[in-house]
This record gives structure tokens, C-alpha cells and sequence, in this order.
């Protein structure tokens, strides 16, 4: 389990996290869902430690990792995968070296055993016989695969998502989302997906938080969110015309 | 003024990250080997033209400006070796590499930042600015002593190619090579070279690491990387002359 307390953060005068606190549960899909500039993306990263909160406190399962120094932090985020939004593969390594890599560097085992793992993760996402080829050669949806094999080689118990369905067709989106859930589920991690696809809600979302102008809003499961009676949420949610007749057919 | 300095602190805080141990060895010196292919072996052919040609005409200006019957043919040879020894091959290539390599460098690094690659690294709890950045700054001091001795060798080269059409002979020419030839030069050379490897490499290093936003701004960095680092190298430059030479 992640819980963030009381998180706040600046960016000069702009207020872009306002007291944030939620709990993201085990073996369950959270969903961080908002507005583009809602400050998704800056809890994800205050979470991890790439931004620095002005107040608040991040646990990954009572571990206090906002008071945890670099190298604390550097043992903890062994345990974290993560998928960012272009998949962040490494362009000069092929497929397989770029899910070889973290094993390569933290793994105790032989360069078999990685190869073997490698080769699990790739099968994992579907992507057998791809090890060879370069970032430059995959297309979006195989990038984001690459880039969850990746982020599974270490086993982690949390995986976090960045829009890992952005600018991916909706049957690619599908697929990416499923394969999420699937792996969460497989080994009871704890998930986060930052998400403002609608599709995605209703396909993972186990546990939702709407972050509106910097504040956690509204939370609940994709059930409750269809019926939910917050402005602000059915703005965002329903704002389609296939979530308005979705809306009103349920 | 104040940009300045804070962009000299965090170059500390930079290098503080960068110069620590290495997470795996074996990972480290693949890498390091990858690096000296990268910023040294490719570097070698602009370095071989760029001072043949320079040697030769180094010997041309110097034959066309002591057209003096009173003054001995041997001096061009040795107003080449010197030339060259002491400033050409040290500083102007130095310059030139800074050109190359530092832009490649910040955009290389600038390019990562900016598509999450080094975030990527973070989060797998790689010390990010070890990994990439270590093993540029000793490719680099590593390589550029050769590149210099060979930029040397092959400017001399150029020289004598030179000489032939100004009239001067080969023995008049050699004789002047190796005139009251100091050694110390070749160390001074060398000193510079050290200095420039890393000074280019850890600035351009550092406006690569350090760039936000896109393209547009990797693009920056990379002017920024060549016109710091040249102009930081022009500063030591002056300083290592004055210590070492005066």
C-alpha cells in the first residue's frame, strides 16, 4: 500500500497539489484521474521523489520515504516500476537490453538467468522474437510493452503508471490497460495508473481519485463514478456524448 | 550574475553525484569503452584534416613572412613545431572538439532528459548522473592526449607538405622540426589537453543534464554547452600558460 498525507506543492506562486491524501491500495488498480494541468503528473513524480513536495508525507508500506535520504530512497525505488508516458526506453539498447538493464545492475544472477528473464517478461506482454530490435523500430504500443516488461523484470511491489495508454489506438489502449490490471492482479502490486481516459476508468479502475485544480476531489470505484452527482467529476466524465448516454442507460 | 552563480553551484552538485563509485563495474567499463568509440575514435578524422591542413598552412604564412635572405630557412620548420606543439594542437583542436563532442554530448544527455530517460534511471535507483556522465569525462581524458599527439604528428606532416611548395627543403625543414626542441613543451601540451578533456565533457555534461522542456531546448543546451565550455577552456587556457610557462 502507498498513502500520500497532507501533500503540497509549489511551483513559484502556482499552488499545484493542495493537501492531497489518499490511500492506493494492494493488488488493486488506483486510478489518478484529472484534467490535463490538474498536478497528476506532479503527485506521480512527488511520489517517487523526482519532485520534492513542500509539505506532506509519501509511505510505501510504512516506509516514511519523504524523510529517507538518497541512497534510502535508492534501495526503496529498487522495489518501484515504473511506465512513463513515452516509455522512456533507452534508444541505444535494443529490446532486450533495455529490460536486461536494471537485472544487469541490482540483479545478483548470471547473464543466463537474465536472458531468461528477459525473454519471461517480453512472452509476459506478448512480445516473443522483438528482442533485437531498437526503440526506433517499435511502434507506440509495443514501446509502452517494452516498457512494462521493463519495468516487471525486478519483480517491484509498486507500478507506477504515467498515462501509459496516451496517443495509443483505442484496441492498443485496451490491450495496455488489461495487461496492467492482469500483472497487478498476478502479483498483487500496488498499482497506480495517472489516466484522463475515460475508456481506462471503466476498463481498470478499481479505486479512483479525481484530482481537480490540485485537489483530490472526489474518490470511489468506476461504479460509483457513473452514478456519482459531483459537478465538477461529471464535467470531466461525462463531457462525450457516449459517457452522457452511458450515463443515463445505467 | 546571479544566474551565473547558481549555475555554478549546481555544477558542483553535480559532479559531487558524479564522481562516486559506480553501481557495477563491468556495467561502467562497457560503458566507458562504448564512450571512448564514441567522443575519441570519431573524432579521429576531423582531427587528421583539420591539422593537415592547418600544418600546411602554418608553414606557408610563416615561409611568406620571413621572406628574409638574413633569416635561416630552418626557422619555418621550427615556427611550425612550436605552433603547433604549443597552441594549435592543445587549444585550437580543443576548441574544435568542444565544438563536436560537447554538442554531442548536451544533446545526447539533453535528449534523455527530456524523453524521461534519465527520470527512467532514477526510479530504477541508478545514480543517473554517475552512469552517463563518469564515463564521458574519462573516455574524453583518456582519448584527447592521443588525438593531440596525433593532431601534432599529422600537422607536421602537413607542414612538410607545405614547405614543398614554398621552396624550403625537406632537410631544412626537419632540421628546424627538431631545433633546440623542448620536451617540457610536449608535457605542457599534454596538461592543457587533460584540462580541456574535462572541462568540455563535465559542461557540456552539465547544460545537457540540467535542459527542461523539448526539442527546442535540447537544441539550446547544445549552443550553450559549446559557447561555455570554449569559453571556460580560453580561461584555463590562459591560467595553465601563465602557471606552467611564466
Amino acid at each position: 500500500m502507498i498513502s500520500v498525507k497532507n501533500i503540497n506543492k509549489h511551483f513559484g506562486d502556482n499552488h499545484v497539489l493542495k493537501d492531497v491524501s489518499f490511500e492506493f491500495e494492494s493488488g488493486k488498480t488506483n486510478l489518478i484521474i484529472g484534467e490535463s494541468g490538474s498536478g497528476k503528473t506532479t503527485l506521480l513524480k512527488v511520489m517517487i521523489g523526482l519532485h520534492e513536495s513542500n509539505s506532506g508525507e509519501v509511505d510505501y508500506d510504512d516506509r516514511n520515504f519523504t524523510g529517507m535520504n538518497f541512497n534510502q530512497r535508492k534501495m526503496l525505488r529498487k522495489e518501484i516500476g515504473m511506465l512513463f508516458q513515452g516509455g522512456a526506453l533507452f534508444d541505444y539498447m535494443n529490446v532486450e537490453e533495455n529490460i536486461i538493464f536494471p537485472l544487469k545492475m541490482f540483479a545478483e544472477q548470471s547473464e543466463e538467468e537474465n536472458l531468461e528473464r528477459a525473454n519471461f517478461c517480453l512472452k509476459r506482454v506478448n512480445l516473443e522474437n522483438t528482442n533485437l530490435l531498437l526503440p526506433s523500430e517499435l511502434s507506440g504500443g509495443m514501446k509502452k510493452r517494452v516498457a512494462i516488461a521493463r519495468a516487471i523484470a525486478m519483480n517491484p511491489k509498486y507500478l507506477l503508471c504515467d498515462e501509459p495508454n496516451s496517443g495509443l489506438d483505442p484496441k492498443t489502449a485496451i490491450l495496455i490497460d488489461n495487461l496492467i490490471q492482469e500483472i497487478t492482479q498476478e502479483y498483487n502490486i500496488t498499482t497506480i495508473v495517472n489516466s484522463h481516459d475515460m475508456n481506462s476508468v471503466m476498463e481498470i479502475g478499481d479505486k479512483i481519485a479525481f484530482i481537480y485544480q490540485g485537489e483530490v476531489w472526489w474518490t470511489g470505484n468506476k461504479d460509483e463514478l457513473i452514478r456519482s452527482e459531483n459537478q465538477e467529476l461529471k464535467d470531466f466524465v461525462f463531457a462525450s456524448k457516449l459517457f452522457k448516454r452511458l450515463r443515463q442507460t445505467s | 550574475m546571479y544566474r551565473i552563480l547558481k549555475n555554478i553551484g549546481e555544477y558542483f552538485l553535480m559532479m559531487r553525484r558524479v564522481f562516486s563509485l559506480p553501481e557495477k563495474k563491468g556495467v561502467f567499463l562497457r560503458q566507458t569503452v562504448l564512450e571512448i568509440e564514441k567522443i575519441g575514435l570519431k573524432s579521429l578524422g576531423i582531427v587528421i584534416i583539420i591539422s593537415l591542413f592547418v600544418g600546411a598552412v602554418v608553414t606557408i604564412q610563416t615561409a611568406f613572412n620571413i621572406m628574409n635572405p638574413l633569416l635561416p630557412k630552418y626557422l619555418i620548420g621550427l615556427a611550425t613545431r612550436d605552433s603547433l606543439i604549443l597552441e594549435f594542437s592543445p587549444t585550437m583542436l580543443c576548441l574544435i572538439l568542444a565544438g563536436k563532442v560537447g554538442s554531442n554530448v548536451a544533446s545526447e544527455i539533453g535528449s534523455m532528459r527530456v524523453t524521461e530517460q534519465i527520470d527512467a534511471l532514477e526510479i530504477m535507483g541508478v545514480n543517473s548522473a554517475n552512469f552517463l556522465i563518469l564515463p564521458k569525462i574519462i573516455a574524453a581524458i583518456f582519448f584527447f592526449p592521443f588525438l593531440v599527439i596525433i593532431s601534432m604528428s599529422i600537422g607536421m606532416f602537413g607542414g612538410w607538405l607545405g614547405s614543398i611548395s614554398v621552396d624550403v627543403t625537406t632537410a631544412d625543414f626537419l632540421y628546424g622540426l627538431k631545433y633546440q626542441f623542448n620536451p617540457f613543451y610536449v608535457t605542457y601540451a599534454l596538461t592543457k589537453t587533460i584540462v580541456f578533456a574535462f572541462i568540455i565533457t563535465s559542461v557540456s555534461s552539465f547544460y545537457g543534464y540540467t535542459t527542461k522542456g523539448g526539442a527546442l531546448e535540447v537544441g539550446v543546451s547544445s549552443t550553450r554547452a559549446v559557447v561555455y565550455s570554449s569559453i571556460v577552456v580560453l580561461i584555463f587556457n590562459f591560467i595553465l600558460t601563465q602557471l606552467l610557462l611564466a
